[in-house]
């Protein structure tokens, strides 16, 4: 067997594999960021916490009513991305037309709130979430060995955002999200209900989350904290992609998680800051990000 | 909410005298400043009826107040019979409302195609892509290119291109000439009484009297935000200095 | 594009508007009355509450001023001053605990250490606005505090503990809290001061100026970023005073300080107490503090009632109780 640099080519394809799947809950979770600000011109700061419930909705729904994986992962995004709907309508609504770090408070003050409930009833220990009969054991790839559940998430997360990505560059209400994200005046003028498009978009975008959160459910613990951290992160992720930009988020999710992973091979001191440290340089040079348009 | 036109007063006869729009009392503000006092136009069917004035005058303001795009308005503006003072923009727009507006509302992330496909269909009867097409024939040159790659005559020729498909017959248009070559205002001056011919009802926002006085039928002068005056087309030559006096020319 | 300027416009209306110029007369006898009050607060407080707990609101309500002269009067929200706060506890209990440097100079350097800080964050972010702004200061925070989690200097999860406070300038002790609470009340008006002093500096007005019109500024020839990003020192500083100052008292400096959730709870305090005003923070601070002490036993409906009330205060109590009292004077506080 090669090595390279030292390490054994075992250890550095486990890393890759670990950072492309960090890298898929990144790309999915930056990208629902990324819709919702978008249109709306907010940071969903909850987008963590409704990571979380994600993941909780559909251990709920496995533990309380037998519903399985295959349904949650269905389920959960639709009462997830419903609860996103009635929040938008009943809160963030009213704060539209003020100064947007109100919504990005009011999210916060959600983030509170729902992680707080979660762990007034569940505590801060986390519940295990089996993985799927029909995904577990390992695949030979001949230069390793795949866990069947970790390819699985890759190869959703890769769907996902390219039906995402579809959905809004190539499909008539895709046209109509671009349009009013550029000129929502123009387009109520048109007969589009704007108002409607920004509910749908909102719970769209945290649905998004919520199915990052479902496929997480088997490979970590399901706990009220899941997303605290996770989601700061992805805000990393997201001002080096650049702000609002759908290719930026997938692009910069997956390829971030990656070198996240070879940090963990190379010099694990610092796999953690490594992204912060990436942010910091493309504020240096490029402070739109790198796939964000010059302002 | 649907709004449908009234039967009764869209059979009526004799299109001249039928009106199509009735402005009456029309006061807006933008925040705290009164921008349109009591403002009265009527436009009737198959006219094309213009809104002369300076910068500023509160013409663009009244396109907008009829819109439902200024959100602070009172008075009257009844459309075919329906109320529009209460109605938001997307209302209006389905009542059969096209806008035009003086920046073309051309969206620059959207290709030409994907512009002209935007505005859903308002009623039956709107034009066929062909017949686009043969209206403006540069356009299906460029149909995937992105609206902010367009020069400023193609952005307004489609910013009127994409009205037409939605079958809307009345047209509020914002300055259609503005920054644009002799050329192509020409060119905007033939689609205009093509429209006219093909049964549209338009009205006009202009600073270019010369523009106006060759399509329209009937001219309002808007001066700080109120209608002073107005004139049939065949009195303008009669009123020739009286008119050059109110736009300043 | 034009988004953008919307975005810069909005931006004035999470200020309070600037008061009348009649207002301007009576402003300084409003203002020597509450300062009497902070006084004799501070001088009776220990004969009916835990010193402890004045000296942790105290640092608190310094440092939610430190954190509202750069969203009040700098016009940015930083989602990151833990970083400051939790960065200079770690600060001044190693200065303390390792060097065994007296409580002043563990502070100072404490300052120190949250000044750099401030620079280096503030020259990466200072150019972008409004949410951008907030984000990238949190992501910033994040990285320190992942880097606290990991460094072995700082305890991980258990946190820097047994910091000693030593004796002040290497003659007085202060490991009793009687001694020390006159110290933290010192550190405090001085605090309080320099920021009152700062606001309605020539240097404050060029702040106002470029929190209400940036572009004029601009024309005028300042040299608006410098200022922004002096400001932002200025407050990472401060929140530096507060943070040393807190690991003393707690003789704790841990993962806490750094976490994203004390930024957001200093943001808690000056939404609560009035963006934009003078005293607001303090109150707000007074407000957060108390109910964390009387609700500590209840575990997670702590944040609960937290998040709940920040939800309540965005959606409709926006001008906080110092803004809603300045309403009602007719005057600025």
């Amino acid at each position: 067997m090669f090595e390279l640099l030292g390490i054994p080519p075992q250890a550095l394809f486990g890393q890759v594999l670990l950072g492309l799947i960090n890298g898929s809950f990144y790309a999915v979770l930056s990208l629902g960021l990324a819709v919702i600000f978008g249109l709306l011109n907010i940071i969903n700061f909850a987008h963590g916490a409704l990571y979380m419930m994600g993941a909780f909705v559909s251990w709920m729904l496995l533990t309380y009513l037998g519903i399985p994986f295959w349904f949650a992962l269905v389920i959960s995004p639709l009462v997830v991305g419903a609860l996103g709907m009635v929040i938008e309508r009943t809160m963030l609504r009213p704060l539209h037309e003020l100064d947007h770090l109100y919504s990005l408070l009011l999210t916060f003050g959600l983030t509170l709130v729902i992680t707080g409930v979660f762990q007034n009833f569940y505590g801060v220990s986390g519940k295990p979430y089996p993985i799927p009969a029909a995904l577990t054991g390992v695949m030979n790839l001949g230069f390793m060995f795949l866990p069947i559940y970790r390819g699985f998430i890759i190869v959703m997360a890769v769907i996902v955002c390219f039906a995402t990505w579809f959905l809004i560059e190539k499909t008539r209400l895709g046209s109509y999200l671009r349009a009013a994200t550029e000129n929502p005046e123009m387009v109520s003028a048109f007969g589009i209900n704007v108002p409607l498009l920004v509910t749908l978009t909102y719970g769209f975008g945290v649905a998004l989350s919520a199915f990052a959160g479902v496929l997480a459910a088997p490979v970590y613990s399901v706990n009220p904290v899941m997303g605290n951290d996770l989601i700061i992160v992805v805000f990393a992720v997201i001002v080096i992609g650049g702000m609002g930009s759908i290719m930026g988020a997938i692009i910069g999710g997956f390829s971030l998680g990656l070198v996240e992973g070879l940090t963990k091979v190379f010099y694990p001191e610092a796999s953690t800051t490594i992204i912060f440290i990436i942010m910091a340089l493309v504020l240096l040079f490029k402070p739109s990000g790198i796939f964000g348009r010059e302002v | 909410m649907t709004h449908t036109i009234e039967k009764s007063q869209a059979d009526t006869p004799g299109p001249e005298t039928q009106a199509m729009l009735e402005v009456q009392g029309l006061n807006g503000w933008y925040g705290e400043s009164h921008v349109l006092h009591d403002v009265n136009l009527t436009v009737n069917k198959g006219e094309v009826v213009t809104l002369l004035g300076r910068n500023g005058a509160g013409k663009t303001t009244t396109l907008k107040a009829i819109m439902g795009l200024l959100k602070s308005r009172s008075g009257s503006i009844r459309f075919n019979g329906t109320e529009l003072i209460d109605l938001p923009a997307r209302d209006i727009a389905r009542l059969g409302i096209g806008y035009v507006p003086d920046d073309r509302g051309i969206f620059g992330s959207l290709s030409v195609l994907e512009n002209l496909l935007l505005p859903p269909k308002v009623a039956d009867g709107g034009f066929d892509l062909p017949a686009i097409y043969e209206l403006f024939p540069n356009l299906e040159e460029r149909l995937d290119s992105y609206g902010n790659k367009l020069s400023g005559g193609e952005q307004q020729m489609l910013s009127i291109a994409r009205i037409l498909r939605t079958g809307a017959l009345f047209v509020l248009m914002d300055e259609p000439t503005e920054g644009l070559a002799p050329v192509i205002i020409h060119q905007i001056g033939h689609t205009v009484r093509r429209l006219k011919k093909a049964g549209f009802t338009i009205l006009l926002v202009e600073q270019n009297f010369h523009f106006a006085r060759e399509l329209a039928d009937r001219h309002y002068i808007v001066q700080e935000g109120k209608v002073v005056d107005q004139f049939r087309n065949d009195e303008i030559a009669d009123n020739l200095e009286k008119i050059q006096g109110y736009l300043g020319i | 594009m034009s988004k953008q300027a919307e975005t810069t416009n909005r931006t004035t209306a999470i200020h309070q508007s600037r008061p009348p110029s009649d207002a301007r007369a009576r402003m300084t006898r409003h203002h020597m009355i509450v300062f009497a009050l902070i006084g004799l607060f501070v001088v009776i407080a220990p004969q009916f509450l835990y010193p402890v707990f004045v000296m942790k609101l105290l640092c608190f309500a310094l440092f939610a001023m430190a954190f509202n002269l750069m969203l009040g009067f700098g016009g940015l929200l930083s989602f990151g001053h833990a970083a400051f706060f939790g960065g200079a506890a770690y600060a001044a209990g190693y200065a303390a605990k390792v060097w065994g440097w007296p409580p002043e100079l563990a502070i100072a350097f404490a300052v120190l250490v949250a000044a750099v800080m401030g620079a280096a964050f503030g020259f990466l972010a200072i150019k972008s606005r409004g949410i951008y702004f907030a984000m990238i200061t949190l992501a910033f925070a994040q990285m320190v505090y992942f880097y606290a989690l990991q460094a072995p200097i700082t305890g991980g999860e258990d946190g820097m503990q047994s910091i000693p406070r030593n004796a002040l300038f290497g003659l007085v002790d202060m490991s009793g809290d009687g001694p020390f609470y006159w110290m933290v009340v010192v550190i405090f008006i001085i605090g309080v001061l320099f920021m009152y002093r700062v606001i309605h500096s020539p240097f404050g007005e060029v702040l106002k100026g470029i929190r209400e019109n940036e572009p004029r500024m601009i024309s005028l020839g300042y040299q608006v970023q410098r200022y922004k990003l002096l400001t932002f020192v200025i407050s990472a500083a401060l929140s530096g005073l507060a943070g040393g100052t807190k690991a003393l008292v707690f003789h704790l400096a841990s993962l806490v300080d750094v976490h994203w959730t004390m930024s957001g709870e200093v943001v808690l305090m000056t939404l609560i107490g009035g963006m934009g005003t003078i005293f607001g923070p303090i109150v707000g601070a007074t407000v957060i503090v108390t109910m964390q002490n009387y609700l500590a036993n209840l575990g997670s409906l702590v944040l609960i009632i937290q998040g709940a009330v920040f939800i309540v205060c965005v959606l409709t109590f926006r001008e906080g109780i110092v803004g809603v009292i300045a309403k009602w004077l007719k005057t600025r506080l």
